[in-house]
């Protein structure tokens, strides 16, 4: 059994005591939560008796490890447990796709940060000072620092199998194709970071059955309990997770962090150990966006029409292959972008290095093509004297278009329309200097770098692509328990899924559906947690799609009973009910008939019983791609989103000053317009920081800037306002014909911005972050 | 630890000196980031925020005294029109809960190169206010940093003030960071104009090991500036002056920047200063 | 150590409190009080923003013994018994909310702003704002809560 306590502040469920069903802009119902402190994060949890964890992590990159002695930490009063590999008892190793990551290292130090021991103590402070205590001696290797030379076939191997952790190539019609112009260019992202706000945390209690209760943050609850499972030799029933206050996730939570060294430190010790890591260990602590060097030609005629593309991708996965495989399939099924391409020459690889592990980051591969084939549209505009919007137009993927995979976009694909709203939306005044300005609408801000002098104006336009939902046949499915009941007269919906709130509002959603599907005003949404059936992961756009059809499919099988049990009780009153079930509905706490007749009231009907269904929902199925030659049907849906970006730029000291980002995008059917929005802003802003800001800087393996210091995310002076337009082309093969939203937007924000620069400056600006040493060509 | 907070300066000082490997902490800002990530683990914490003296400022006719506590949004609020420049540089400081806390004496303790309030002080000329159990001493502001992190004082003395000199022209203060808002100088460039003793002070943050003067462009500032007339500052002079300054400074390649591009936005911002300085010296003539 | 000050109105007295200790530790640890954020812990994020002697702070750059005596209002002190305050429900009508974890310290600079300038222009909301990260709004929505905060502010007679 799992204890019955919970830990201090966790919540097992969230009431939504607000009305409003789908298509209104309902408030969260974790709001008052939120903006009174007292919505419990996984950071705020507390437990009797509990010790606080710390990591010793490795200052190499990559080394040998000749000798770890824990003994001068366990010296230290108020030390509980110092933990090593030779203390993990079920698998040394875990990993989402591929089982290569050891939950402590052994034998070889693989990137700088890696963890190596851990220690559970009575007070953070001192946890702290015991795993600095702990010596390891160890022998300095050459690291591998360069993905192209990973894959060179000279570099040293990194991992049994080699350095290459996944090639995707893709052959799409005839091959070597001539062209009237032929472009090329070469581009290169640099390694972004989710930094999400809330640190890494959880709290482990070991429980009386031998098992293990867990409180965190994470972004797929069965996945964690997978490979804690195997990391703690139990079977998973006795893994047992439950999901704290997340804030914020964007892919840095989907692989395990701290999941495992918290649970054994609590099952060593006996009792519950909390951790949470400061700003630099989370910096270390979880994956990141993977860089890469995207080599590029495009053949077009004279009259822009695309005629092939080839591309040469190499993402740098790191050490560790965590989502790698999938993020590398990406970039390959997006390196055209949204555009109807005749032939397709495309090979992606992502390979090991012994830099920082890259995985899951909110575009998965989409971003770092959406770059280079942005780039590239642009460079071909200027190279035939096109406008930008035209060629793009001219190219527009439309309705059955096909993806270089031969997958036809059987849905909605208005990127002509996206492009066309973006051009025509008002652009804002130049920033003006004459009497009375503030320098804190000119590039730099109070810094006060200019008054005007050399600031240009530059627009850019760019547009995206990107699948929702987790692909080449992966059985990606959701599901959701919902039961109805009649509490103190009132008819009660409560909602029970697994799928991870990191922030984006399912909470909200799932009480809508709930609201619309049974016409209650009551739900009750119970925090997510392991004792119903996975829910996916709370990433690739994919949790209102999934999870919200599974909450609408239980609801529907709910209703059904409702309705059937209706007839049961009823029918001899209603004979209409034997015969036109489908024409009833619940709403208003009632049900009616399809004349709008009361037939009875929920509570009247329902009284003491409860109804209860537990459903799967399965988006529709995909297929793996060809290995030979990337063809097949890898996606479920797909999504499109554009930006026009202003920028000021000083082109004399290089300051950037974003003053506008205006943004299409098509959502298929805002189901809570204003969550929608948030979405949208909140990507463009992501994607605002890859352009001009975001880049954790890695020298030789090291990490340099692993701080809110140096590693700089947008401040709200360098968010400009968002205007944006939501396009609702429903998708039928949708719940309720929505789209994914939060991922599209991330994807043309970042070349939009340096389309603005390039166009500010003259210059190619080839690599994101764009930096104020490339435009002052300081480098 | 020891934790001591003496209510009045002379009890301050009598605790310096019986522990004179305290470290004083008054806003917080710098020390207790040291604290909270475990850089620093001093035996003895020596609070100064309680001491009232430190957080006043007074008018004493040709300067300003300012306390070494009194936090960045004060000074930028109450001594705009006296302390331009240092005023201009206390607006660019971190954020406003850094700047409601965070002052000049604690910029000077920690010495970092990159202090915004360095470079507005040595152009201006200031004097850095130093006391212990034996007395108190004003140190120049040209002699007062060492080396990265390091300055004159000795282990037994606190910083009780600054004396700076009230503008007599026009004062700049410019900085380069990549994001706008709360970021660390990756250079900065502050400029006073005097226009009483037609004299240019200068100061470099964030490209070298410590706060830099620029004598050369000051001297050439000095005699280009069109004193009698006040005609305008020409590009020649912005480009030959910023030019200066850059040579002048001793940047090094870090995570925040290159020194290719320290010495040429250096050179860009500090030839915008000297005009907008300029124009701001004529307009406070013609008041 | 030990500890005597004010929180939100309650004198609290708090023992062996290690003085390097953050205000920020002690709010959350020592006195049950999380709704202060520890997201970066250098203030460099504003998540921890409480009110120290009605100054907006980092309560992770205020050292525990500094506190001693003081006055001190963290977003567990706005709401009233009954009603959220206006700052609070803009934030939630206005869509501001997503993770949340920069809620309570934007919602606290918030309050500060608008006790200071009732009625202040976006640049002026910006540039008190900048101090506080958000990774989830783009603070568009962010921005449209203080607006709607300071008109209902106003409607109120607040100021």
């Amino acid at each position: 059994m799992s204890n019955s306590t919970l830990p201090t502040k966790q919540r097992d469920h969230i009431e939504a005591p607000v009305l409003g069903g789908l298509g209104e802009s309902v408030a969260r119902p974790d709001g008052t939560l939120k903006v009174t402190g007292d919505f419990a994060y996984s950071s705020d949890l507390w437990a009797d008796g509990m010790l606080w964890a710390s990591t010793l992590r490795s200052p190499h990159p990559h080394a040998r490890i000749k000798s770890i002695n824990i003994a001068p930490a366990l010296k230290i009063n108020g030390v509980s447990a110092v933990l090593t590999h030779d203390d993990v008892p079920g698998s040394k190793l875990f990993g989402l796709e591929i089982v290569d990551q050891p939950v402590l290292a052994f034998d070889t130090i693989k990137y700088h940060g890696e963890a190596i021991a851990i220690v559970a103590a009575d007070h953070p402070e001192t946890a702290k000072r015991a795993a600095q205590a702990i010596v390891v001696e160890y022998e300095i290797l050459e690291p591998v620092v360069d993905a192209d030379y990973a894959i060179s076939g000279k570099a040293p191997i990194i991992h049994v199998g080699g350095n290459i952790t996944r090639h995707v190539p893709i052959i799409f019609g005839p091959q070597n194709l001539k062209a009237d112009v032929v472009v090329k260019g070469e581009y290169e992202v640099g390694m972004q970071d989710q930094a999400p706000l809330g640190p890494e945390s959880g709290l482990a209690i070991p429980a009386d059955d031998g098992g293990i209760d867990l409180y965190l943050s994470t972004q797929w609850l069965h996945v964690d309990r997978g490979q804690l499972a195997t990391v703690l030799g139990l079977p998973p029933e006795k893994v047992r997770l439950t999901l704290a206050g997340v804030g914020g996730a964007f892919g840095a939570r989907e692989d395990m962090s701290m999941q495992a060294h918290i649970a054994l430190l609590a099952m060593r010790t006996g009792k519950p150990v909390k951790i949470v890591y400061s700003r630099e260990e989370s910096f270390f602590g979880h994956v990141h966006r993977h860089p890469g060097k995207l080599r590029y030609e495009h053949g077009v005629t004279k009259e822009g029409k695309l005629v092939y593309v080839k591309a040469n991708i190499v993402l740098d996965g790191g050490a560790y292959a965590s989502s790698s495989p999938a993020v590398c399939a990406n970039a390959a099924c997006f390196a055209v972008g949204p555009y109807e391409v005749e032939s397709a020459t495309i090979d992606a690889y992502v390979a090991y290095t012994n830099n920082p592990p890259c995985g899951a980051m909110r575009g998965f591969g989409a971003v770092q093509t959406g770059f280079a084939y942005e780039s590239q549209m642009d460079k071909i505009a200027e190279t035939l004297g096109m406008d930008p919007i035209e060629l793009r137009l001219k190219n527009a993927m439309v309705r059955n278009s096909l993806m270089p995979t031969g997958q036809p976009v059987d849905s909605a694909a208005p990127v002509a329309e996206i492009l066309e709203k973006l051009r025509d939306m008002p652009l804002p005044p130049l920033t003006t200097t004459t009497d009375g300005f503030d320098v804190i609408e000119l590039p730099g801000g109070a810094s006060n770098v200019t008054h005007g002098e050399g600031v240009r104006r530059g627009i850019g336009y760019a547009v995206g692509i990107k699948n929702i939902g987790f692909s080449e046949g992966f059985d990606d499915y959701s599901t959701a328990k919902v039961r109805l009941q009649i509490i103190n007269g009132e008819p009660v919906v409560e909602v029970h899924t697994a799928a991870a709130e990191v922030g984006q509002g399912l909470v909200t959603l799932k009480g809508q559906i709930a609201r619309t599907e049974l016409g209650v005003q009551r739900v009750v949404i119970r925090v997510s947690d392991t004792q119903v059936g996975s829910a996916g992961s709370t990433s690739a756009s994919r949790q209102s799609y999934v999870t919200g059809g599974a909450v609408m499919t239980a609801c529907r099988a709910v209703r059904d009973e409702v309705l059937l049990y209706a007839m049961e009780k009823l029918g001899h009153l209603h004979p209409h009910l034997l015969h036109f079930r489908a024409n009833y509905k619940m709403i208003n706490g009632e049900i009616r008939d399809g004349e709008d007749h009361l037939v009875s009231s929920l509570a009247d009907l329902v009284k003491d019983r409860v109804f209860e269904c537990t459903r799967e929902y399965r988006h529709r199925p995909t297929t793996p791609i060809d290995p030979i030659t990337g063809q097949g049907l890898p996606h479920a849906q797909f999504a499109f989103a554009g930006h026009r970006a202003v920028v000021d730029v000083d082109i004399e000291t290089g300051m950037v000053k974003v003053i506008e980002m205006a943004t299409v995008q098509d959502v298929g059917k805002a189901l809570n317009p204003q969550a929608v929005e948030g979405q949208i802003e909140g990507g463009t802003a992501q994607g605002l920081g890859l352009a001009i800001l975001e880049e954790i800087l890695v020298v030789n393996g090291k990490v340099k800037n692993p701080s809110f210091t140096d590693y700089l995310i947008p401040t709200v002076l360098d968010m400009p306002p968002v205007r944006s337009i939501i396009l609702e082309y429903a998708d039928e093969h949708a719940p309720y014909g929505l789209r994914g939203v939060g991922e599209a937007p991330t994807i043309s924000s970042t070349p939009a911005v340096v389309a603005a620069i390039r166009q500010a400056t003259g210059l190619a600006l080839t690599r994101v972050p764009v930096r104020p040493e490339h435009i002052t060509s300081t480098i | 630890m020891e934790f001591f907070r003496p209510a009045t300066l002379i009890d301050a000082l009598a605790l310096k000196s019986t522990h004179p490997t305290a470290l004083c902490i008054n806003g917080g800002t710098d020390v207790m980031v040291e604290l909270n990530f475990d850089r620093k683990r001093p035996e003895t914490l020596l609070d100064l925020s309680a001491i009232s003296e430190l957080s006043e400022w007074s008018d004493q006719g040709d300067s300003i005294l300012l306390g070494a506590g009194v936090p960045y949004t004060r000074i930028y609020q109450e001594l705009a029109k006296e302390l331009p420049g240092l005023a201009m540089a206390s607006r660019t400081v971190g954020s406003l809960q850094i700047r409601n806390k965070g002052g000049v004496g604690g910029n000077l303790g920690s010495a970092s190169p990159a202090g915004d309030a360095h470079p507005p002080l040595l152009a201006s000329g200031a004097a850095v206010n130093v006391a212990s159990v034996n007395g108190t001493r004003a140190i120049d502001i040209n002699e007062f940093f060492l080396g990265p992190k390091k300055n004159t004082m000795n282990p037994d003395e606190i910083i009780t003030s600054v004396l700076i000199p009230k503008a007599r022209g026009g004062q700049q203060y410019s900085k380069i960071g990549t994001r706008n808002a709360m970021v660390i100088a990756v250079c900065s460039f502050g400029i006073a104009i005097d226009a009483k003793n037609k004299s240019v002070g200068t100061g470099i943050g964030s490209a070298g090991p410590t706060p830099l003067r620029a004598h050369e462009a000051e001297s050439y500032a000095a005699t280009h500036l069109d004193w009698a007339n006040g005609s305008a500052v020409t590009p020649e002079m912005m480009k030959e002056f910023g030019a200066l300054v850059a040579a002048a400074s001793r940047p090094i390649d870090d995570v925040r920047g290159t020194a290719a591009y320290r010495r040429h936005s250096l050179a860009v911002i500090s030839g915008r200063c000297l005009k907008w300085a300029w124009t701001s010296t004529q307009d406070m003539r013609s008041k | 150590m030990r500890l005597t000050c004010t929180v939100n109105g309650k004198v609290e007295t708090i023992d062996d409190v290690w003085p390097g200790e953050s205000l920020l530790y002690v709010l959350r640890e020592r006195m049950g009080l999380p709704g202060a954020k520890n997201a970066c812990e250098q203030g460099e994020c504003g998540s921890c923003s409480v009110h120290l002697d009605g100054i907006l702070v980092c309560a992770c750059l205020v050292a525990a013994g500094q506190v001693e005596g003081a006055e001190i209002k963290t977003v567990e002190g706005l709401a009233g018994a009954t009603d959220l305050h206006p700052v609070q429900q803009a934030y939630l009508d206005a869509g501001a909310v997503q993770c949340g974890f920069c809620t309570p310290g934007l919602i606290v600079a918030t309050v500060d702003l608008l006790e200071k300038n009732a009625d202040p222009s976006d640049s002026e909301i910006r540039e008190a704002l900048a101090g506080n990260l958000c990774r989830c709004t783009g603070y568009s929505k962010i921005l449209d809560a203080v607006r709607l905060a300071a008109v209902r502010l106003e409607g109120a007679g607040k100021h």
